[in-house]
């Protein structure tokens, strides 16, 4: 446990003041007084550190952006011009000072470049964790715990029948079905950034090597990764090819196009949504998906458990997700819990699918 | 209890009945006996043993779970079984053990005394994974729910043994399907061309019903009138009472028993004939609106309270047995004759004959189909005189006439994705009618425009979506569909305090603006009795 863990016990002492005290949810964001910064600030600001780039976190338009070179890579290539005014890189592990605190980033294993912000001031330290999620991914570094004394979470499937099943055996799934039904595409929806990346490796890790088709949202992604050294093998574009060549392909898409005017091009498919979601058959059912993969970006109930323990916080900040069943959980295990009423972020794997192709994973 | 949990989950998502039926065929072509018979039964509603209440394995689950991490999380999913499957706790120690096959599972809940079947069950779910807990949760709580009908799952079967028998119909396994029991070793057997065709058996099964076509403008013009009788066709549903042996039975048109919600009508059947009628509710010999038998239907049973205020009656239509003479190869007229000599013999209570209508020219009959307006007639039925009694739905012999539709202008309000090959289309219409300045919904519709009106439909409601609701879309009040329907009935389920009877879209209105769609007070009108 660290030094910064024992510190924060009373809350009272005025040399050490209580994260609360330093810490503040304003419109923008959550904002770090003593560093005169926001965390995935929702409107423009002056200074934003910013933890991954799904477009819920990542927004265009304020002056100074720090994130991890990955991050920054992945703003470049959605946002371009508008991306902001200044971007500084901190690579993980590395520390800078902003005013009166001490900021660090470490993996949080949820898309390339995602990072947890270490935040140490006046004694206590606090970490905000973005998105996270604790399994394998070859397409991003792993979630790091880090002990400290506010742990900030997201509870995007704080609920325990979410539990992710191994991901192996989900892309099973997808490949026997099309063992099942040879004649028909198999159209899979999946987020431009992260899901699509992952579920390809995936499926190459189990041995798929045929071309993969793309609608063309996905491409530029895809490009990117690829560039930063994740091996996707051969993927050619779905949306110019002829009908006949997409005959038992397998074809990634938003998951709004899978069951959506885009998906007629294709050959009787197969509709596949990867999404943590799919757990719940009523959800995958609503959603006219046949073949749910239950394949997701976030931690798990499981995972979020075990990640409260491995960093050991006396107290956690739930934002985004089912937030009272896991306030529910830390305050039965003694841990002070709150949820922080943070508003503008709807996890990417929400229902709120965007229609319009292109608009990647967020609403 | 794997193999049959896969099936479940494969069932649940499979939007198209053809895919159903591949994956049904599938099955019965790869489980062995007798876990394929018990899966059948399962489908078909067959089984029965001691059942656990809902209530029970919400229990048993807030044993293993924080009682408020339950709660919230079957506020979250909605299903309870689907809850416990997925948030019932994996004990690593327990993954070595064995999950229990399916027959396992049936053999051990037909044998369980009260009080232990939910003993049998948390053990069975500390071995299973999420979907075999699925699986057996919907068992055991005595409602798959899944989207398969008893009738589906036969025609699966027929499909099936077409491969070693390529005479079977689905009609040939409904024959024998009631002198049967699960696991039905011996119905596998047959269509497998290793035994012979079971028998009928002497017991109260179902035969497969006599079915009709709706007559055509085109149809008309060809047919002899004299070749035909008419009589009126009822509106209520279609059953078959089977009386034989002591035994007694009501079957709905697709052979599932209702005996159990019309214990009215069973009590009466003290005689030894299979006969086919409609179902009704009626008091004192007057029809009740449809809404009052639905009322009484898709119950497993029935209270005093029902059955008081809404008596079941048949009108019968034919005769199939009449004792064991089978009469189903007479002609139409003969059975008639037979039918009517044995009403006057047996006198059977809550029941009557539904009257023939004389004709002797195809305009006299239009002009008593448009006249009939009153309760519970919903058209004519024409049936050749010298017709057998067929299984299915055999052209010629037997026409349908339904009573001109109504019809009324509607507005649309919201639209929701279709299912299978309709899933990119938005393809079912809620729509509604003026009632002061609001838009009061008053039915839903999925039918009755062409592949093309679709996509232009699809298109339109993208345009015009004001706001959205998961699959469903608002739009602007904007386009009118005249809608046609067989009657409206006052109904309390719905705002506008009516209900449509197969409701269907007639016309898109694109010329039509809005407000000059119909008003509540219009349909209020159509309301009959």
């Amino acid at each position: 446990m660290s030094a910064a863990h024992q510190s924060n016990q009373g809350g009272s002492n005025p040399d050490r003041p209580h994260p609360d005290k330093w810490i503040k949810v304003l419109p923008e964001g959550l904002y770090v007084e003593p560093g005169g910064f926001y965390i995935d600030p929702v409107r423009p600001v002056e200074r934003a550190v910013v933890t991954h780039g799904h477009s819920d976190h990542a927004r265009p338009g304020n002056r100074h952006v720090l994130a991890t070179p990955g991050t920054l890579a992945v703003m470049r290539q959605r946002m371009g011009e508008g991306v902001g005014g200044s971007l500084q890189a901190l690579e993980y592990g590395e520390s800078l000072r902003i005013g009166d605190v001490a900021v660090r980033l470490v993996p949080a294993g949820h898309v390339l470049g995602s990072a947890q912000v270490v935040l140490e001031h006046a004694g206590s330290r606090v970490v905000v964790s973005g998105d996270y999620k604790r399994r394998l991914d070859r397409t991003c570094t792993p979630f790091e715990p880090v002990p400290c004394d506010v742990f900030v979470t997201e509870a995007t499937f704080g609920l325990p029948v979410f539990r992710h099943p191994p991901d192996l055996g989900e892309v099973g799934k997808l490949l026997h079905s099309m063992a099942l039904f040879p004649e028909r595409s198999h159209a899979v929806g999946v987020y431009a950034l992260g899901k699509c990346q992952r579920l390809i490796t995936l499926l190459r890790a189990a041995g798929y090597d045929r071309p993969i088709w793309l609608h063309g949202a996905l491409e530029p992604l895809c490009r990117l990764y690829s560039s930063l050294g994740v091996e996707l093998g051969e993927l050619r574009p779905a949306t110019v090819a002829a009908k006949e060549d997409l005959k038992g392909a397998l074809v990634l898409a938003p998951p709004a196009a899978v069951a959506d005017r885009w998906a007629r091009r294709l050959a009787d498919p197969v509709v596949a949504v990867a999404s943590g979601w799919m757990r719940v058959r009523q959800r995958a059912r609503q959603r006219g998906v046949e073949l749910p993969l239950v394949i997701s970006d976030h931690a798990d109930w499981d995972e979020l458990c075990q990640t409260l323990e491995d960093v050991g916080a006396p107290e956690v900040w739930v934002t985004h997700g089912r937030e009272e069943a896991l306030v529910h959980y830390a305050t039965s295990r003694g841990i002070r819990a709150r949820a922080l009423a943070l508003i503008g972020f709807e996890d990417e794997d929400s229902e709120g699918i965007p229609e319009k192709a292109g608009e990647g994973e967020a609403s | 209890m794997n193999r049959f949990a896969a099936l479940i989950d494969a069932l649940v998502f499979m939007p198209s009945r053809n895919g159903k039926i591949r994956l049904l065929v599938e099955h019965f072509a790869t489980a062995p006996d007798p876990e394929r018979g018990w899966a059948l039964a399962a489908l078909t509603g067959a089984l029965s043993f001691r059942e656990a209440k809902p209530a029970a394995i919400r229990e048993l689950a807030a044993t293993r779970v924080d009682p408020q991490l339950l709660a919230l999380s079957y506020d979250y999913v909605g299903d309870l079984a689907e809850t416990v499957a997925l948030i019932w706790p994996e004990r690593p120690e327990r993954a070595n053990s064995l999950p229990p096959s399916l027959d396992e599972v049936v053999e051990g809940l037909r044998a369980a005394r009260r009080g232990q079947v939910i003993g049998l069950v948390e053990g069975w779910l500390d071995t299973l994974d999420s979907s075999g807990r699925f699986a057996l949760l919907k068992l055991i709580t005595g409602a798959l729910r899944i989207g398969v009908s008893a009738r589906l799952a036969k025609t699966a079967l027929a499909e099936w043994g077409r491969a070693a028998r390529p005479e079977v119909s689905v009609d040939d396994v409904e024959e024998v399907w009631h002198g049967l029991t699960a696991p039905y070793r011996e119905l596998f057997a047959w269509l497998e061309g290793r035994a012979e065709q079971p028998a009928t058996g002497s017991g109260a099964g179902f035969r497969p019903m006599m079915l009709s076509h709706p007559l055509e403008e085109e149809d008309r013009a060809v047919l002899d009138p004299a070749a035909y009788a008419a009589e009126w066709k009822w509106d209520g549903i279609r059953v078959q009472m089977v009386a034989r042996g002591g035994e007694r039975r009501l079957y709905s048109r697709t052979g599932d028993d209702v005996s159990g919600a019309f214990p009215d009508i069973v009590d009466h059947m003290s005689f030894d004939a299979v006969l086919d009628g409609e179902l009704l509710v009626a008091r004192d010999g007057v029809v009740a609106p449809f809404n009052d038998l639905q009322q009484r239907l898709n119950r497993k049973t029935v209270t005093a309270q029902m059955l008081r205020d809404g008596p079941a009656w048949v009108r019968l239509y034919d005769i199939l047995f009449d004792g064991e003479e089978d009469l189903r190869g007479l002609s139409f007229v003969e059975r008639r004759a037979r039918l009517e000599r044995w009403f006057e013999a047996v006198q059977p209570r809550r029941m009557d004959l539904s009257p023939m209508v004389p004709f002797t020219a195809w305009d006299e009959l239009v002009a008593l189909r448009e006249g009939a307006r009153e309760n519970g007639i919903e058209g004519l039925m024409l049936k050749r005189r010298d017709s057998a009694y067929l299984a299915g739905r055999p052209k010629g012999p037997w026409f349908k006439w339904k009573r001109g539709a109504l019809t009324l202008d509607t507005v649309m309000m919201y639209a929701q994705r279709g299912h299978g090959k309709r899933s990119s289309y938005y393809s079912d219409y809620t729509f509604g009618v003026w009632r002061g300045e609001e838009l009061v919904p008053v039915g839903k519709a999925y039918s009755g425009f062409t592949d093309a009106e679709l996509i232009e439909l699809d298109r339109w409601v993208r345009n015009h979506t004001t706001r959205r609701y998961g699959p469903v879309r608002e739009v602007e009040a904007g386009l009118v569909l005249e809608v046609a329907f067989d009657s409206v009935h006052p109904s309390t389920r719905h705002k506008s305090g009516l209900a449509m009877r197969f409701p269907r879209i007639h016309r898109i209105r694109w010329d039509k603006p809005a407000p000059e769609a119909d008003r509540l007070e219009t349909l209020a009108a159509m309301v009959v009795g």
